[in-house]
């Protein structure tokens, strides 16, 4: 076998992105490995440069052609987003999608056979790139993802991806896939035939080369899924509509109706769909949706540019002390990133329920029980506080006291490591008043976690007048290392998200205080795009701790009445069962919502757009794109609008 | 110094274990090795260098799964102390855990390691149900069965004694495969040599308990590292006391190895359980190094073996040529542990020691060692109480015996252990 790998000839020396070798026996290996870039990304040079090796194919015709990625990092990553994101008008969109679809197309019925190996992340165009050969292998590794992302930028896969990937897996698994974006395992990816086989990397190479040389027929699908990819097109759509209609309106979320109606009616085909209507290219394209949504991806990448200022700092132990609700879930967190935890509390018996939730929490996210067995190795009962010794990083979590917040952390910069990170979870106090008890007040940074941990992809990193700069900046390069988003922000009261959210979730309430319902508030919230309901989301964070946060950032005189009371009774949510709602088994109990009434809607946002404009005013993070960003990604605000001050210059009638 | 003993210095940095948890006759919450990280992430974790600066792990385990055979090897790389850091197994019954140690002072003494984690585990709880062998040729006759004929055939010779009587793992390792002898047989034989009774070792175990009792009650077990179960049970301290024990209730129980005429009784032996102990060895250089602050050094070690018949009597033969080369007498040892395996055993040691026959012609010395005072041996109770998880035990007892000389401010120590098969372990330890 080694004799054929060196036994290599690069016929295409003037390609810079793709190289075609030649084994001896005449199998060929396009490899892409785009230049000066660490990752794969199908831009229109990398898409031309493919052109020319597919006419250089059939100038000289392989006996077989295997796609593989000569980056570490992944296959493909899909289409250039910044190519996508100057798009300006239907026609360019129509290019672009048609330059696709014509070279996948031609790939499609090739006289050769192709095979594509998958290893690592394979998205979007990559992923009908590999859907267009004749075999798929996925490396068997969990870094290998397959997903067809394109609805959650707001368009829709045109390369092919609405062809093919039902005519592989069935209409019902690729219209889950291509209407949630959701990404495939390599295991699962054979289990529902979206590749051929899932192997080892060990034998990866040797599997490509036989399994393409096999002459096995491809997969087909059994006669019922041809059914239902076929004469039954029509009713399988209208089922998945009424799915999506439950969770996207059309007029917010047009993309997942076009690519329902591209499948269903169009053979895939987005180019065939006429200009006019709602579900075609060039509707998607100009609207305010995708403008919208490409801005949170980049908005999205810009937060996690913040990580990689301190790129030598390389935390391997957090010490987290605090094992309630919040320091638990921070520490099972980072366990499973991969990090060693000591977690300190009083006694064992307040340690002991969180690595109970951190078990299951191990069993639901990682790949196999043995994985999920050993990651609770990382996570170390520490009612001694010993570990603090050696963490990298120490986490406050403790409950919200000033002085015991300052004796905690005159004793954790004694004993910690001269070089280790000093971080709060505070959310209600002032970071620099704690920072007051230590010798070196630049130590200490703000890392402000949401709840629930594991769901919540923002986290704030709060710098007080002090904090030095490095400090912060390895502080957003730890939330980069557990792979959440970290958004610099000023330490001022309620920093930017609960700061936004405390006067919306106060107007609700005295909503209800008024008599509205609260299951007419949740709905009008939810028609609007938001994930929660603002009186559901009150419950489940906890009454009294919505009180406590509402007396300090909202004028008493705003206060709503009806909290107070629950709180005095007792009632304080999902955690006790009842609060506004009643909850049964963590289950939220509703009525019918009613009718929601005119007004209602922009009396709710009001106050959230305007304690976001007045954090922008304010300094606390650095501009408004920042302050869409952290509220969309700390407190799910619905991404189609782009953010609440990206909703405010596009509705100027809201204020 | 004597002659004979190594110079070297070998410092006990530090050590943990875990709660001892009673066997219930049924697999425990936590496999072998899960113990073994536990207690080691714990302690691991309050050191000053990071897992990855160990020499080598050691473990010593007398019964570890048939997935985890080199035991050694799982738990080091379940501490995370990398790939780089070998990690092994060692097994002498009993002793598993002091030969950890006594493999970690060779290793340093020879200038391979220089700091080492050592210990021992096992969990008796999870010891394996076995097919005797008309069953396994019965299995192998059903696979070589290859029509619906052959295979019905195989099935009508099934014989349902042999399906429903396993060979029970924990029995076999405690029965002494050359003589024939469980081990509380062996203790039986110790009792009829020296005339050691019934009441002499309820009382015995009575009082074990009773020292358990009062060293939980002052917190003076401060070597257990609690642990952790998946569904959040903790688990704090060891629970195979029984602070009712009393000679009335131990009067109740039948003798269990020689029925009805014997006197060795579940009672007054130790108990079958699961737990680890570790303890982190260390050279000079180490402790230079690192800047560390020993509990206090070991200053000899010594095996001996004798009749498997007797092996009660191992701390005896291990313990004496200890005190000849360092030129003391039983009372010159500040705190002893013995490690009770069996209450009539470590009466018998006792007996031996104070027996000019014995001293004599099993010993060659002149003449009685004397009679050791009882209220330096075991001052916090021992595995009556706690239980003996086989490979656990001996590094316990030089971790708790560190602990009971630093508590007292005392100076030295011998930690002695007797091992199936007829050996017996000795460690003499110091404080700084």
């Amino acid at each position: 076998m080694n004799n054929m790998i060196n036994n290599v000839m690069n016929t295409l020396t003037h390609l810079v992105h793709w190289k075609l070798q030649r084994d001896a026996d005449g199998t060929a290996w396009a490899i892409l490995d785009r230049q000066n870039a660490s990752t794969n990304v199908l831009t229109v040079e990398v898409m031309a440069e493919l052109t020319t090796l597919l006419d250089e194919c059939d100038r000289q015709v392989p006996k077989a052609l295997i796609f593989k990625s000569g980056k570490a990092a992944g296959f493909i990553a899909g289409a250039d987003i910044e190519e996508l994101a100057r798009l300006d008008s239907g026609a360019a969109a129509h290019a672009l999608i048609k330059r696709g679809w014509d070279l996948y197309n031609r790939l499609a019925i090739v006289a050769y056979p192709t095979l594509a190996l998958i290893r690592g992340h394979c998205l979007g165009g990559g992923a009908e790139l590999a859907l267009a050969c004749r075999y798929r292998i996925a490396v068997d590794e969990a870094q290998t993802k397959i997903a067809l992302p394109e609805v959650m930028l707001g368009i829709v896969p045109g390369w092919g991806g609405m062809l093919r990937l039902p005519q592989k897996v069935g209409a019902g698994a690729a219209l889950d896939m291509m209407l949630t974006g959701k990404s495939i395992d390599a295991r699962r990816a054979q289990k529902m035939g979206l590749v051929d086989v899932c192997v080892p990397p060990r034998v990866m190479d040797n599997a490509a080369r036989t399994l393409v040389n096999s002459g096995q027929p491809p997969r087909t699908l059994s006669f019922f899924q041809r059914l239902l990819n076929g004469p039954l097109k029509s009713i399988v759509a209208a089922q998945a509509r009424k799915q999506v209609a439950r969770r996207a309106r059309p007029e917010n979320y047009p993309a997942p109706y076009a690519i329902l109606d591209m499948w269903a009616n169009y053979g895939g085909n987005a180019l065939l769909v006429a200009t006019e209507k709602p579900t075609s290219l060039d509707a998607l394209i100009t609207s305010t949706t995708t403008k919208n949504l490409l801005r949170v991806f980049f908005l999205q990448e810009r937060l996690k540019g913040f990580g990689k200022a301190a790129p030598k700092f390389i935390p391997r132990h957090v010490h987290v002390v605090g094992a309630g609700v919040m320091g638990g879930d921070i520490a099972a967190w980072c366990v499973l990133s991969g990090l060693t935890v000591t977690l300190q509390d009083q006694n064992v018996e307040r340690i002991a329920p969180a690595i109970a939730r951190a078990a299951l929490l191990f069993e639901k996210k990682l790949r196999d029980k043995k994985a999920a067995h050993f990651a609770r190795d990382r996570l170390i009962a520490d009612p001694h506080g010993d570990g603090v010794r050696q963490a990298d990083v120490i986490i406050e979590a403790i409950f919200e006291n000033l002085e015991a917040k300052q004796k905690l952390f005159a004793d954790l910069e004694r004993r910690a490591k001269p070089d280790a990170l000093l971080a709060s979870n505070t959310s209600s106090l002032r970071l620099a008043d704690i920072a007051s008890a230590l010798q070196q007040t630049g130590r200490l940074v703000g890392i402000h976690f949401f709840n629930p941990v594991a769901q919540m992809p923002l986290v704030e990193v709060v710098a007080s007048d002090t904090t030095s700069t490095i400090t912060a900046q390895q502080a957003a390069a730890f939330v980069r290392r557990i792979d959440k988003l970290p958004l610099p922000v000023k330490d001022a009261p309620g920093f930017l998200v609960n700061a936004v959210l405390a006067p919306y979730l106060n107007e609700a309430m005295r909503c209800v205080d008024e008599g509205i319902a609260p299951e007419t508030i949740d709905a009008a919230m939810l028609a609007f795009g938001m994930p929660m309901g603002p009186i559901e989301l009150a419950d489940t964070v906890g009454l009294d701790i919505a009180l406590a946060v509402g007396r300090q950032l909202v004028a008493a005189e705003m206060q709503p009445k009806t909290l107070g009371e629950l709180v005095a009774a007792g009632r304080l949510g999902k955690k006790s069962g009842q609060g506004f709602y009643v909850w049964s088994s963590g289950q939220v109990q509703k009525v019918s919502a009613g009718i929601v009434p005119l007004g209602l809607l922009q009396r709710l946002l009001k106050p959230l757009l305007a304690a976001t404009a007045e954090r922008v005013a304010a300094g606390v993070v650095q501009d408004a794109d920042l302050a869409d960003a952290g509220v969309i990604f700390g407190t799910g605000f619905a991404p189609y609008t782009g953010g609440p001050m990206n909703y405010r210059t596009q509705h100027p009638d809201t204020e | 110094m004597m002659a004979g003993v190594k110079s070297e210095p070998i410092y006990i940095i530090d050590g943990a274990r875990t709660p001892f948890l009673k066997s219930r006759n049924t697999p425990g919450p936590f496999s072998a090795s899960d113990l073994a990280t536990q207690a080691g992430a714990a302690l691991l974790a309050r050191q000053a260098f990071a897992p990855t600066a160990l020499d080598e792990v050691i473990v010593g385990c007398a019964s570890p799964g048939v997935d985890e055979t080199n035991i050694g090897r799982v738990i080091s790389l379940r501490l995370g102390c990398g790939h780089k850091v070998p990690g092994w197994t060692v097994m002498r019954n009993c002793a598993s855990g002091m030969q950890a140690l006594d493999s970690a002072i060779a290793n340093i003494q020879r200038g391979r390691a220089n700091l080492v984690l050592a210990g021992g585990v096992d969990a008796l709880s999870h010891t394996p149900l076995f097919y005797p062998p008309a069953m396994v040729q019965w299995f192998s006759r059903l696979a070589a069965a290859r029509s619906l004929a052959e295979k019905l055939k195989v099935f009508a010779q099934l014989s349902p004694a042999a399906l429903f009587s396993p060979v029970i793992g924990i029995v076999r390792g405690l029965t002494d495969p050359v003589v024939g002898l469980m081990m509380g047989q062996t203790a039986e034989n110790l009792a009829w040599k020296f005339g050691i009774t019934r009441q002499e070792m309820d009382a015995f175990a009575v009082e074990s308990h009773r020292r358990v009792a009062a060293a939980q009650d002052a917190g003076r077990l401060e070597e257990i590292s609690p642990i952790v179960g998946a569904d959040g049970t903790a688990y704090q301290q060891d629970d195979g006391l029984r602070r009712d024990s009393s000679m009335e209730n131990l009067a109740r129980l039948r003798p269990f190895f020689d029925p009805p005429y014997g006197a060795v009784t579940a009672g007054n032996s130790s108990q079958i359980t699961d737990g680890a102990a570790w303890l982190l060895l260390a050279s000079a250089a180490a402790v230079e190094e690192w800047k560390l602050q020993p509990l206090g050094r070991i200053l000899d070690t010594q095996w001996a073996g004798l009749d498997p018949a007797q092996m009660g009597l191992g701390p005896v033969h291990a313990s004496t040529p200890i005190l000849q080369r360092h030129g003391l007498q039983l009372n010159d040892i500040d705190a002893w542990e013995i490690n009770e395996a069996f209450a009539a055993q470590v009466i018998g040691c006792l007996r031996a020691w104070n027996d000019d026959a014995y001293c004599r012609s099993e010993l060659g010395l002149p003449q009685a060692l004397g009679q050791l005072d009882q209220s330096r041996l075991n001052v916090d109770g021992g595995a009556i109480a706690l239980g003996h998880p086989v490979g656990a035990s001996g590094a316990r007892i030089v971790l708790h015996l560190l602990h009971v000389l630093r508590r007292g401010k005392l100076k030295r120590g011998i930690a002695t252990i007797c091992i199936g098969g007829g050996q017996g372990g000795a460690v003499l330890v110091e404080t700084l």
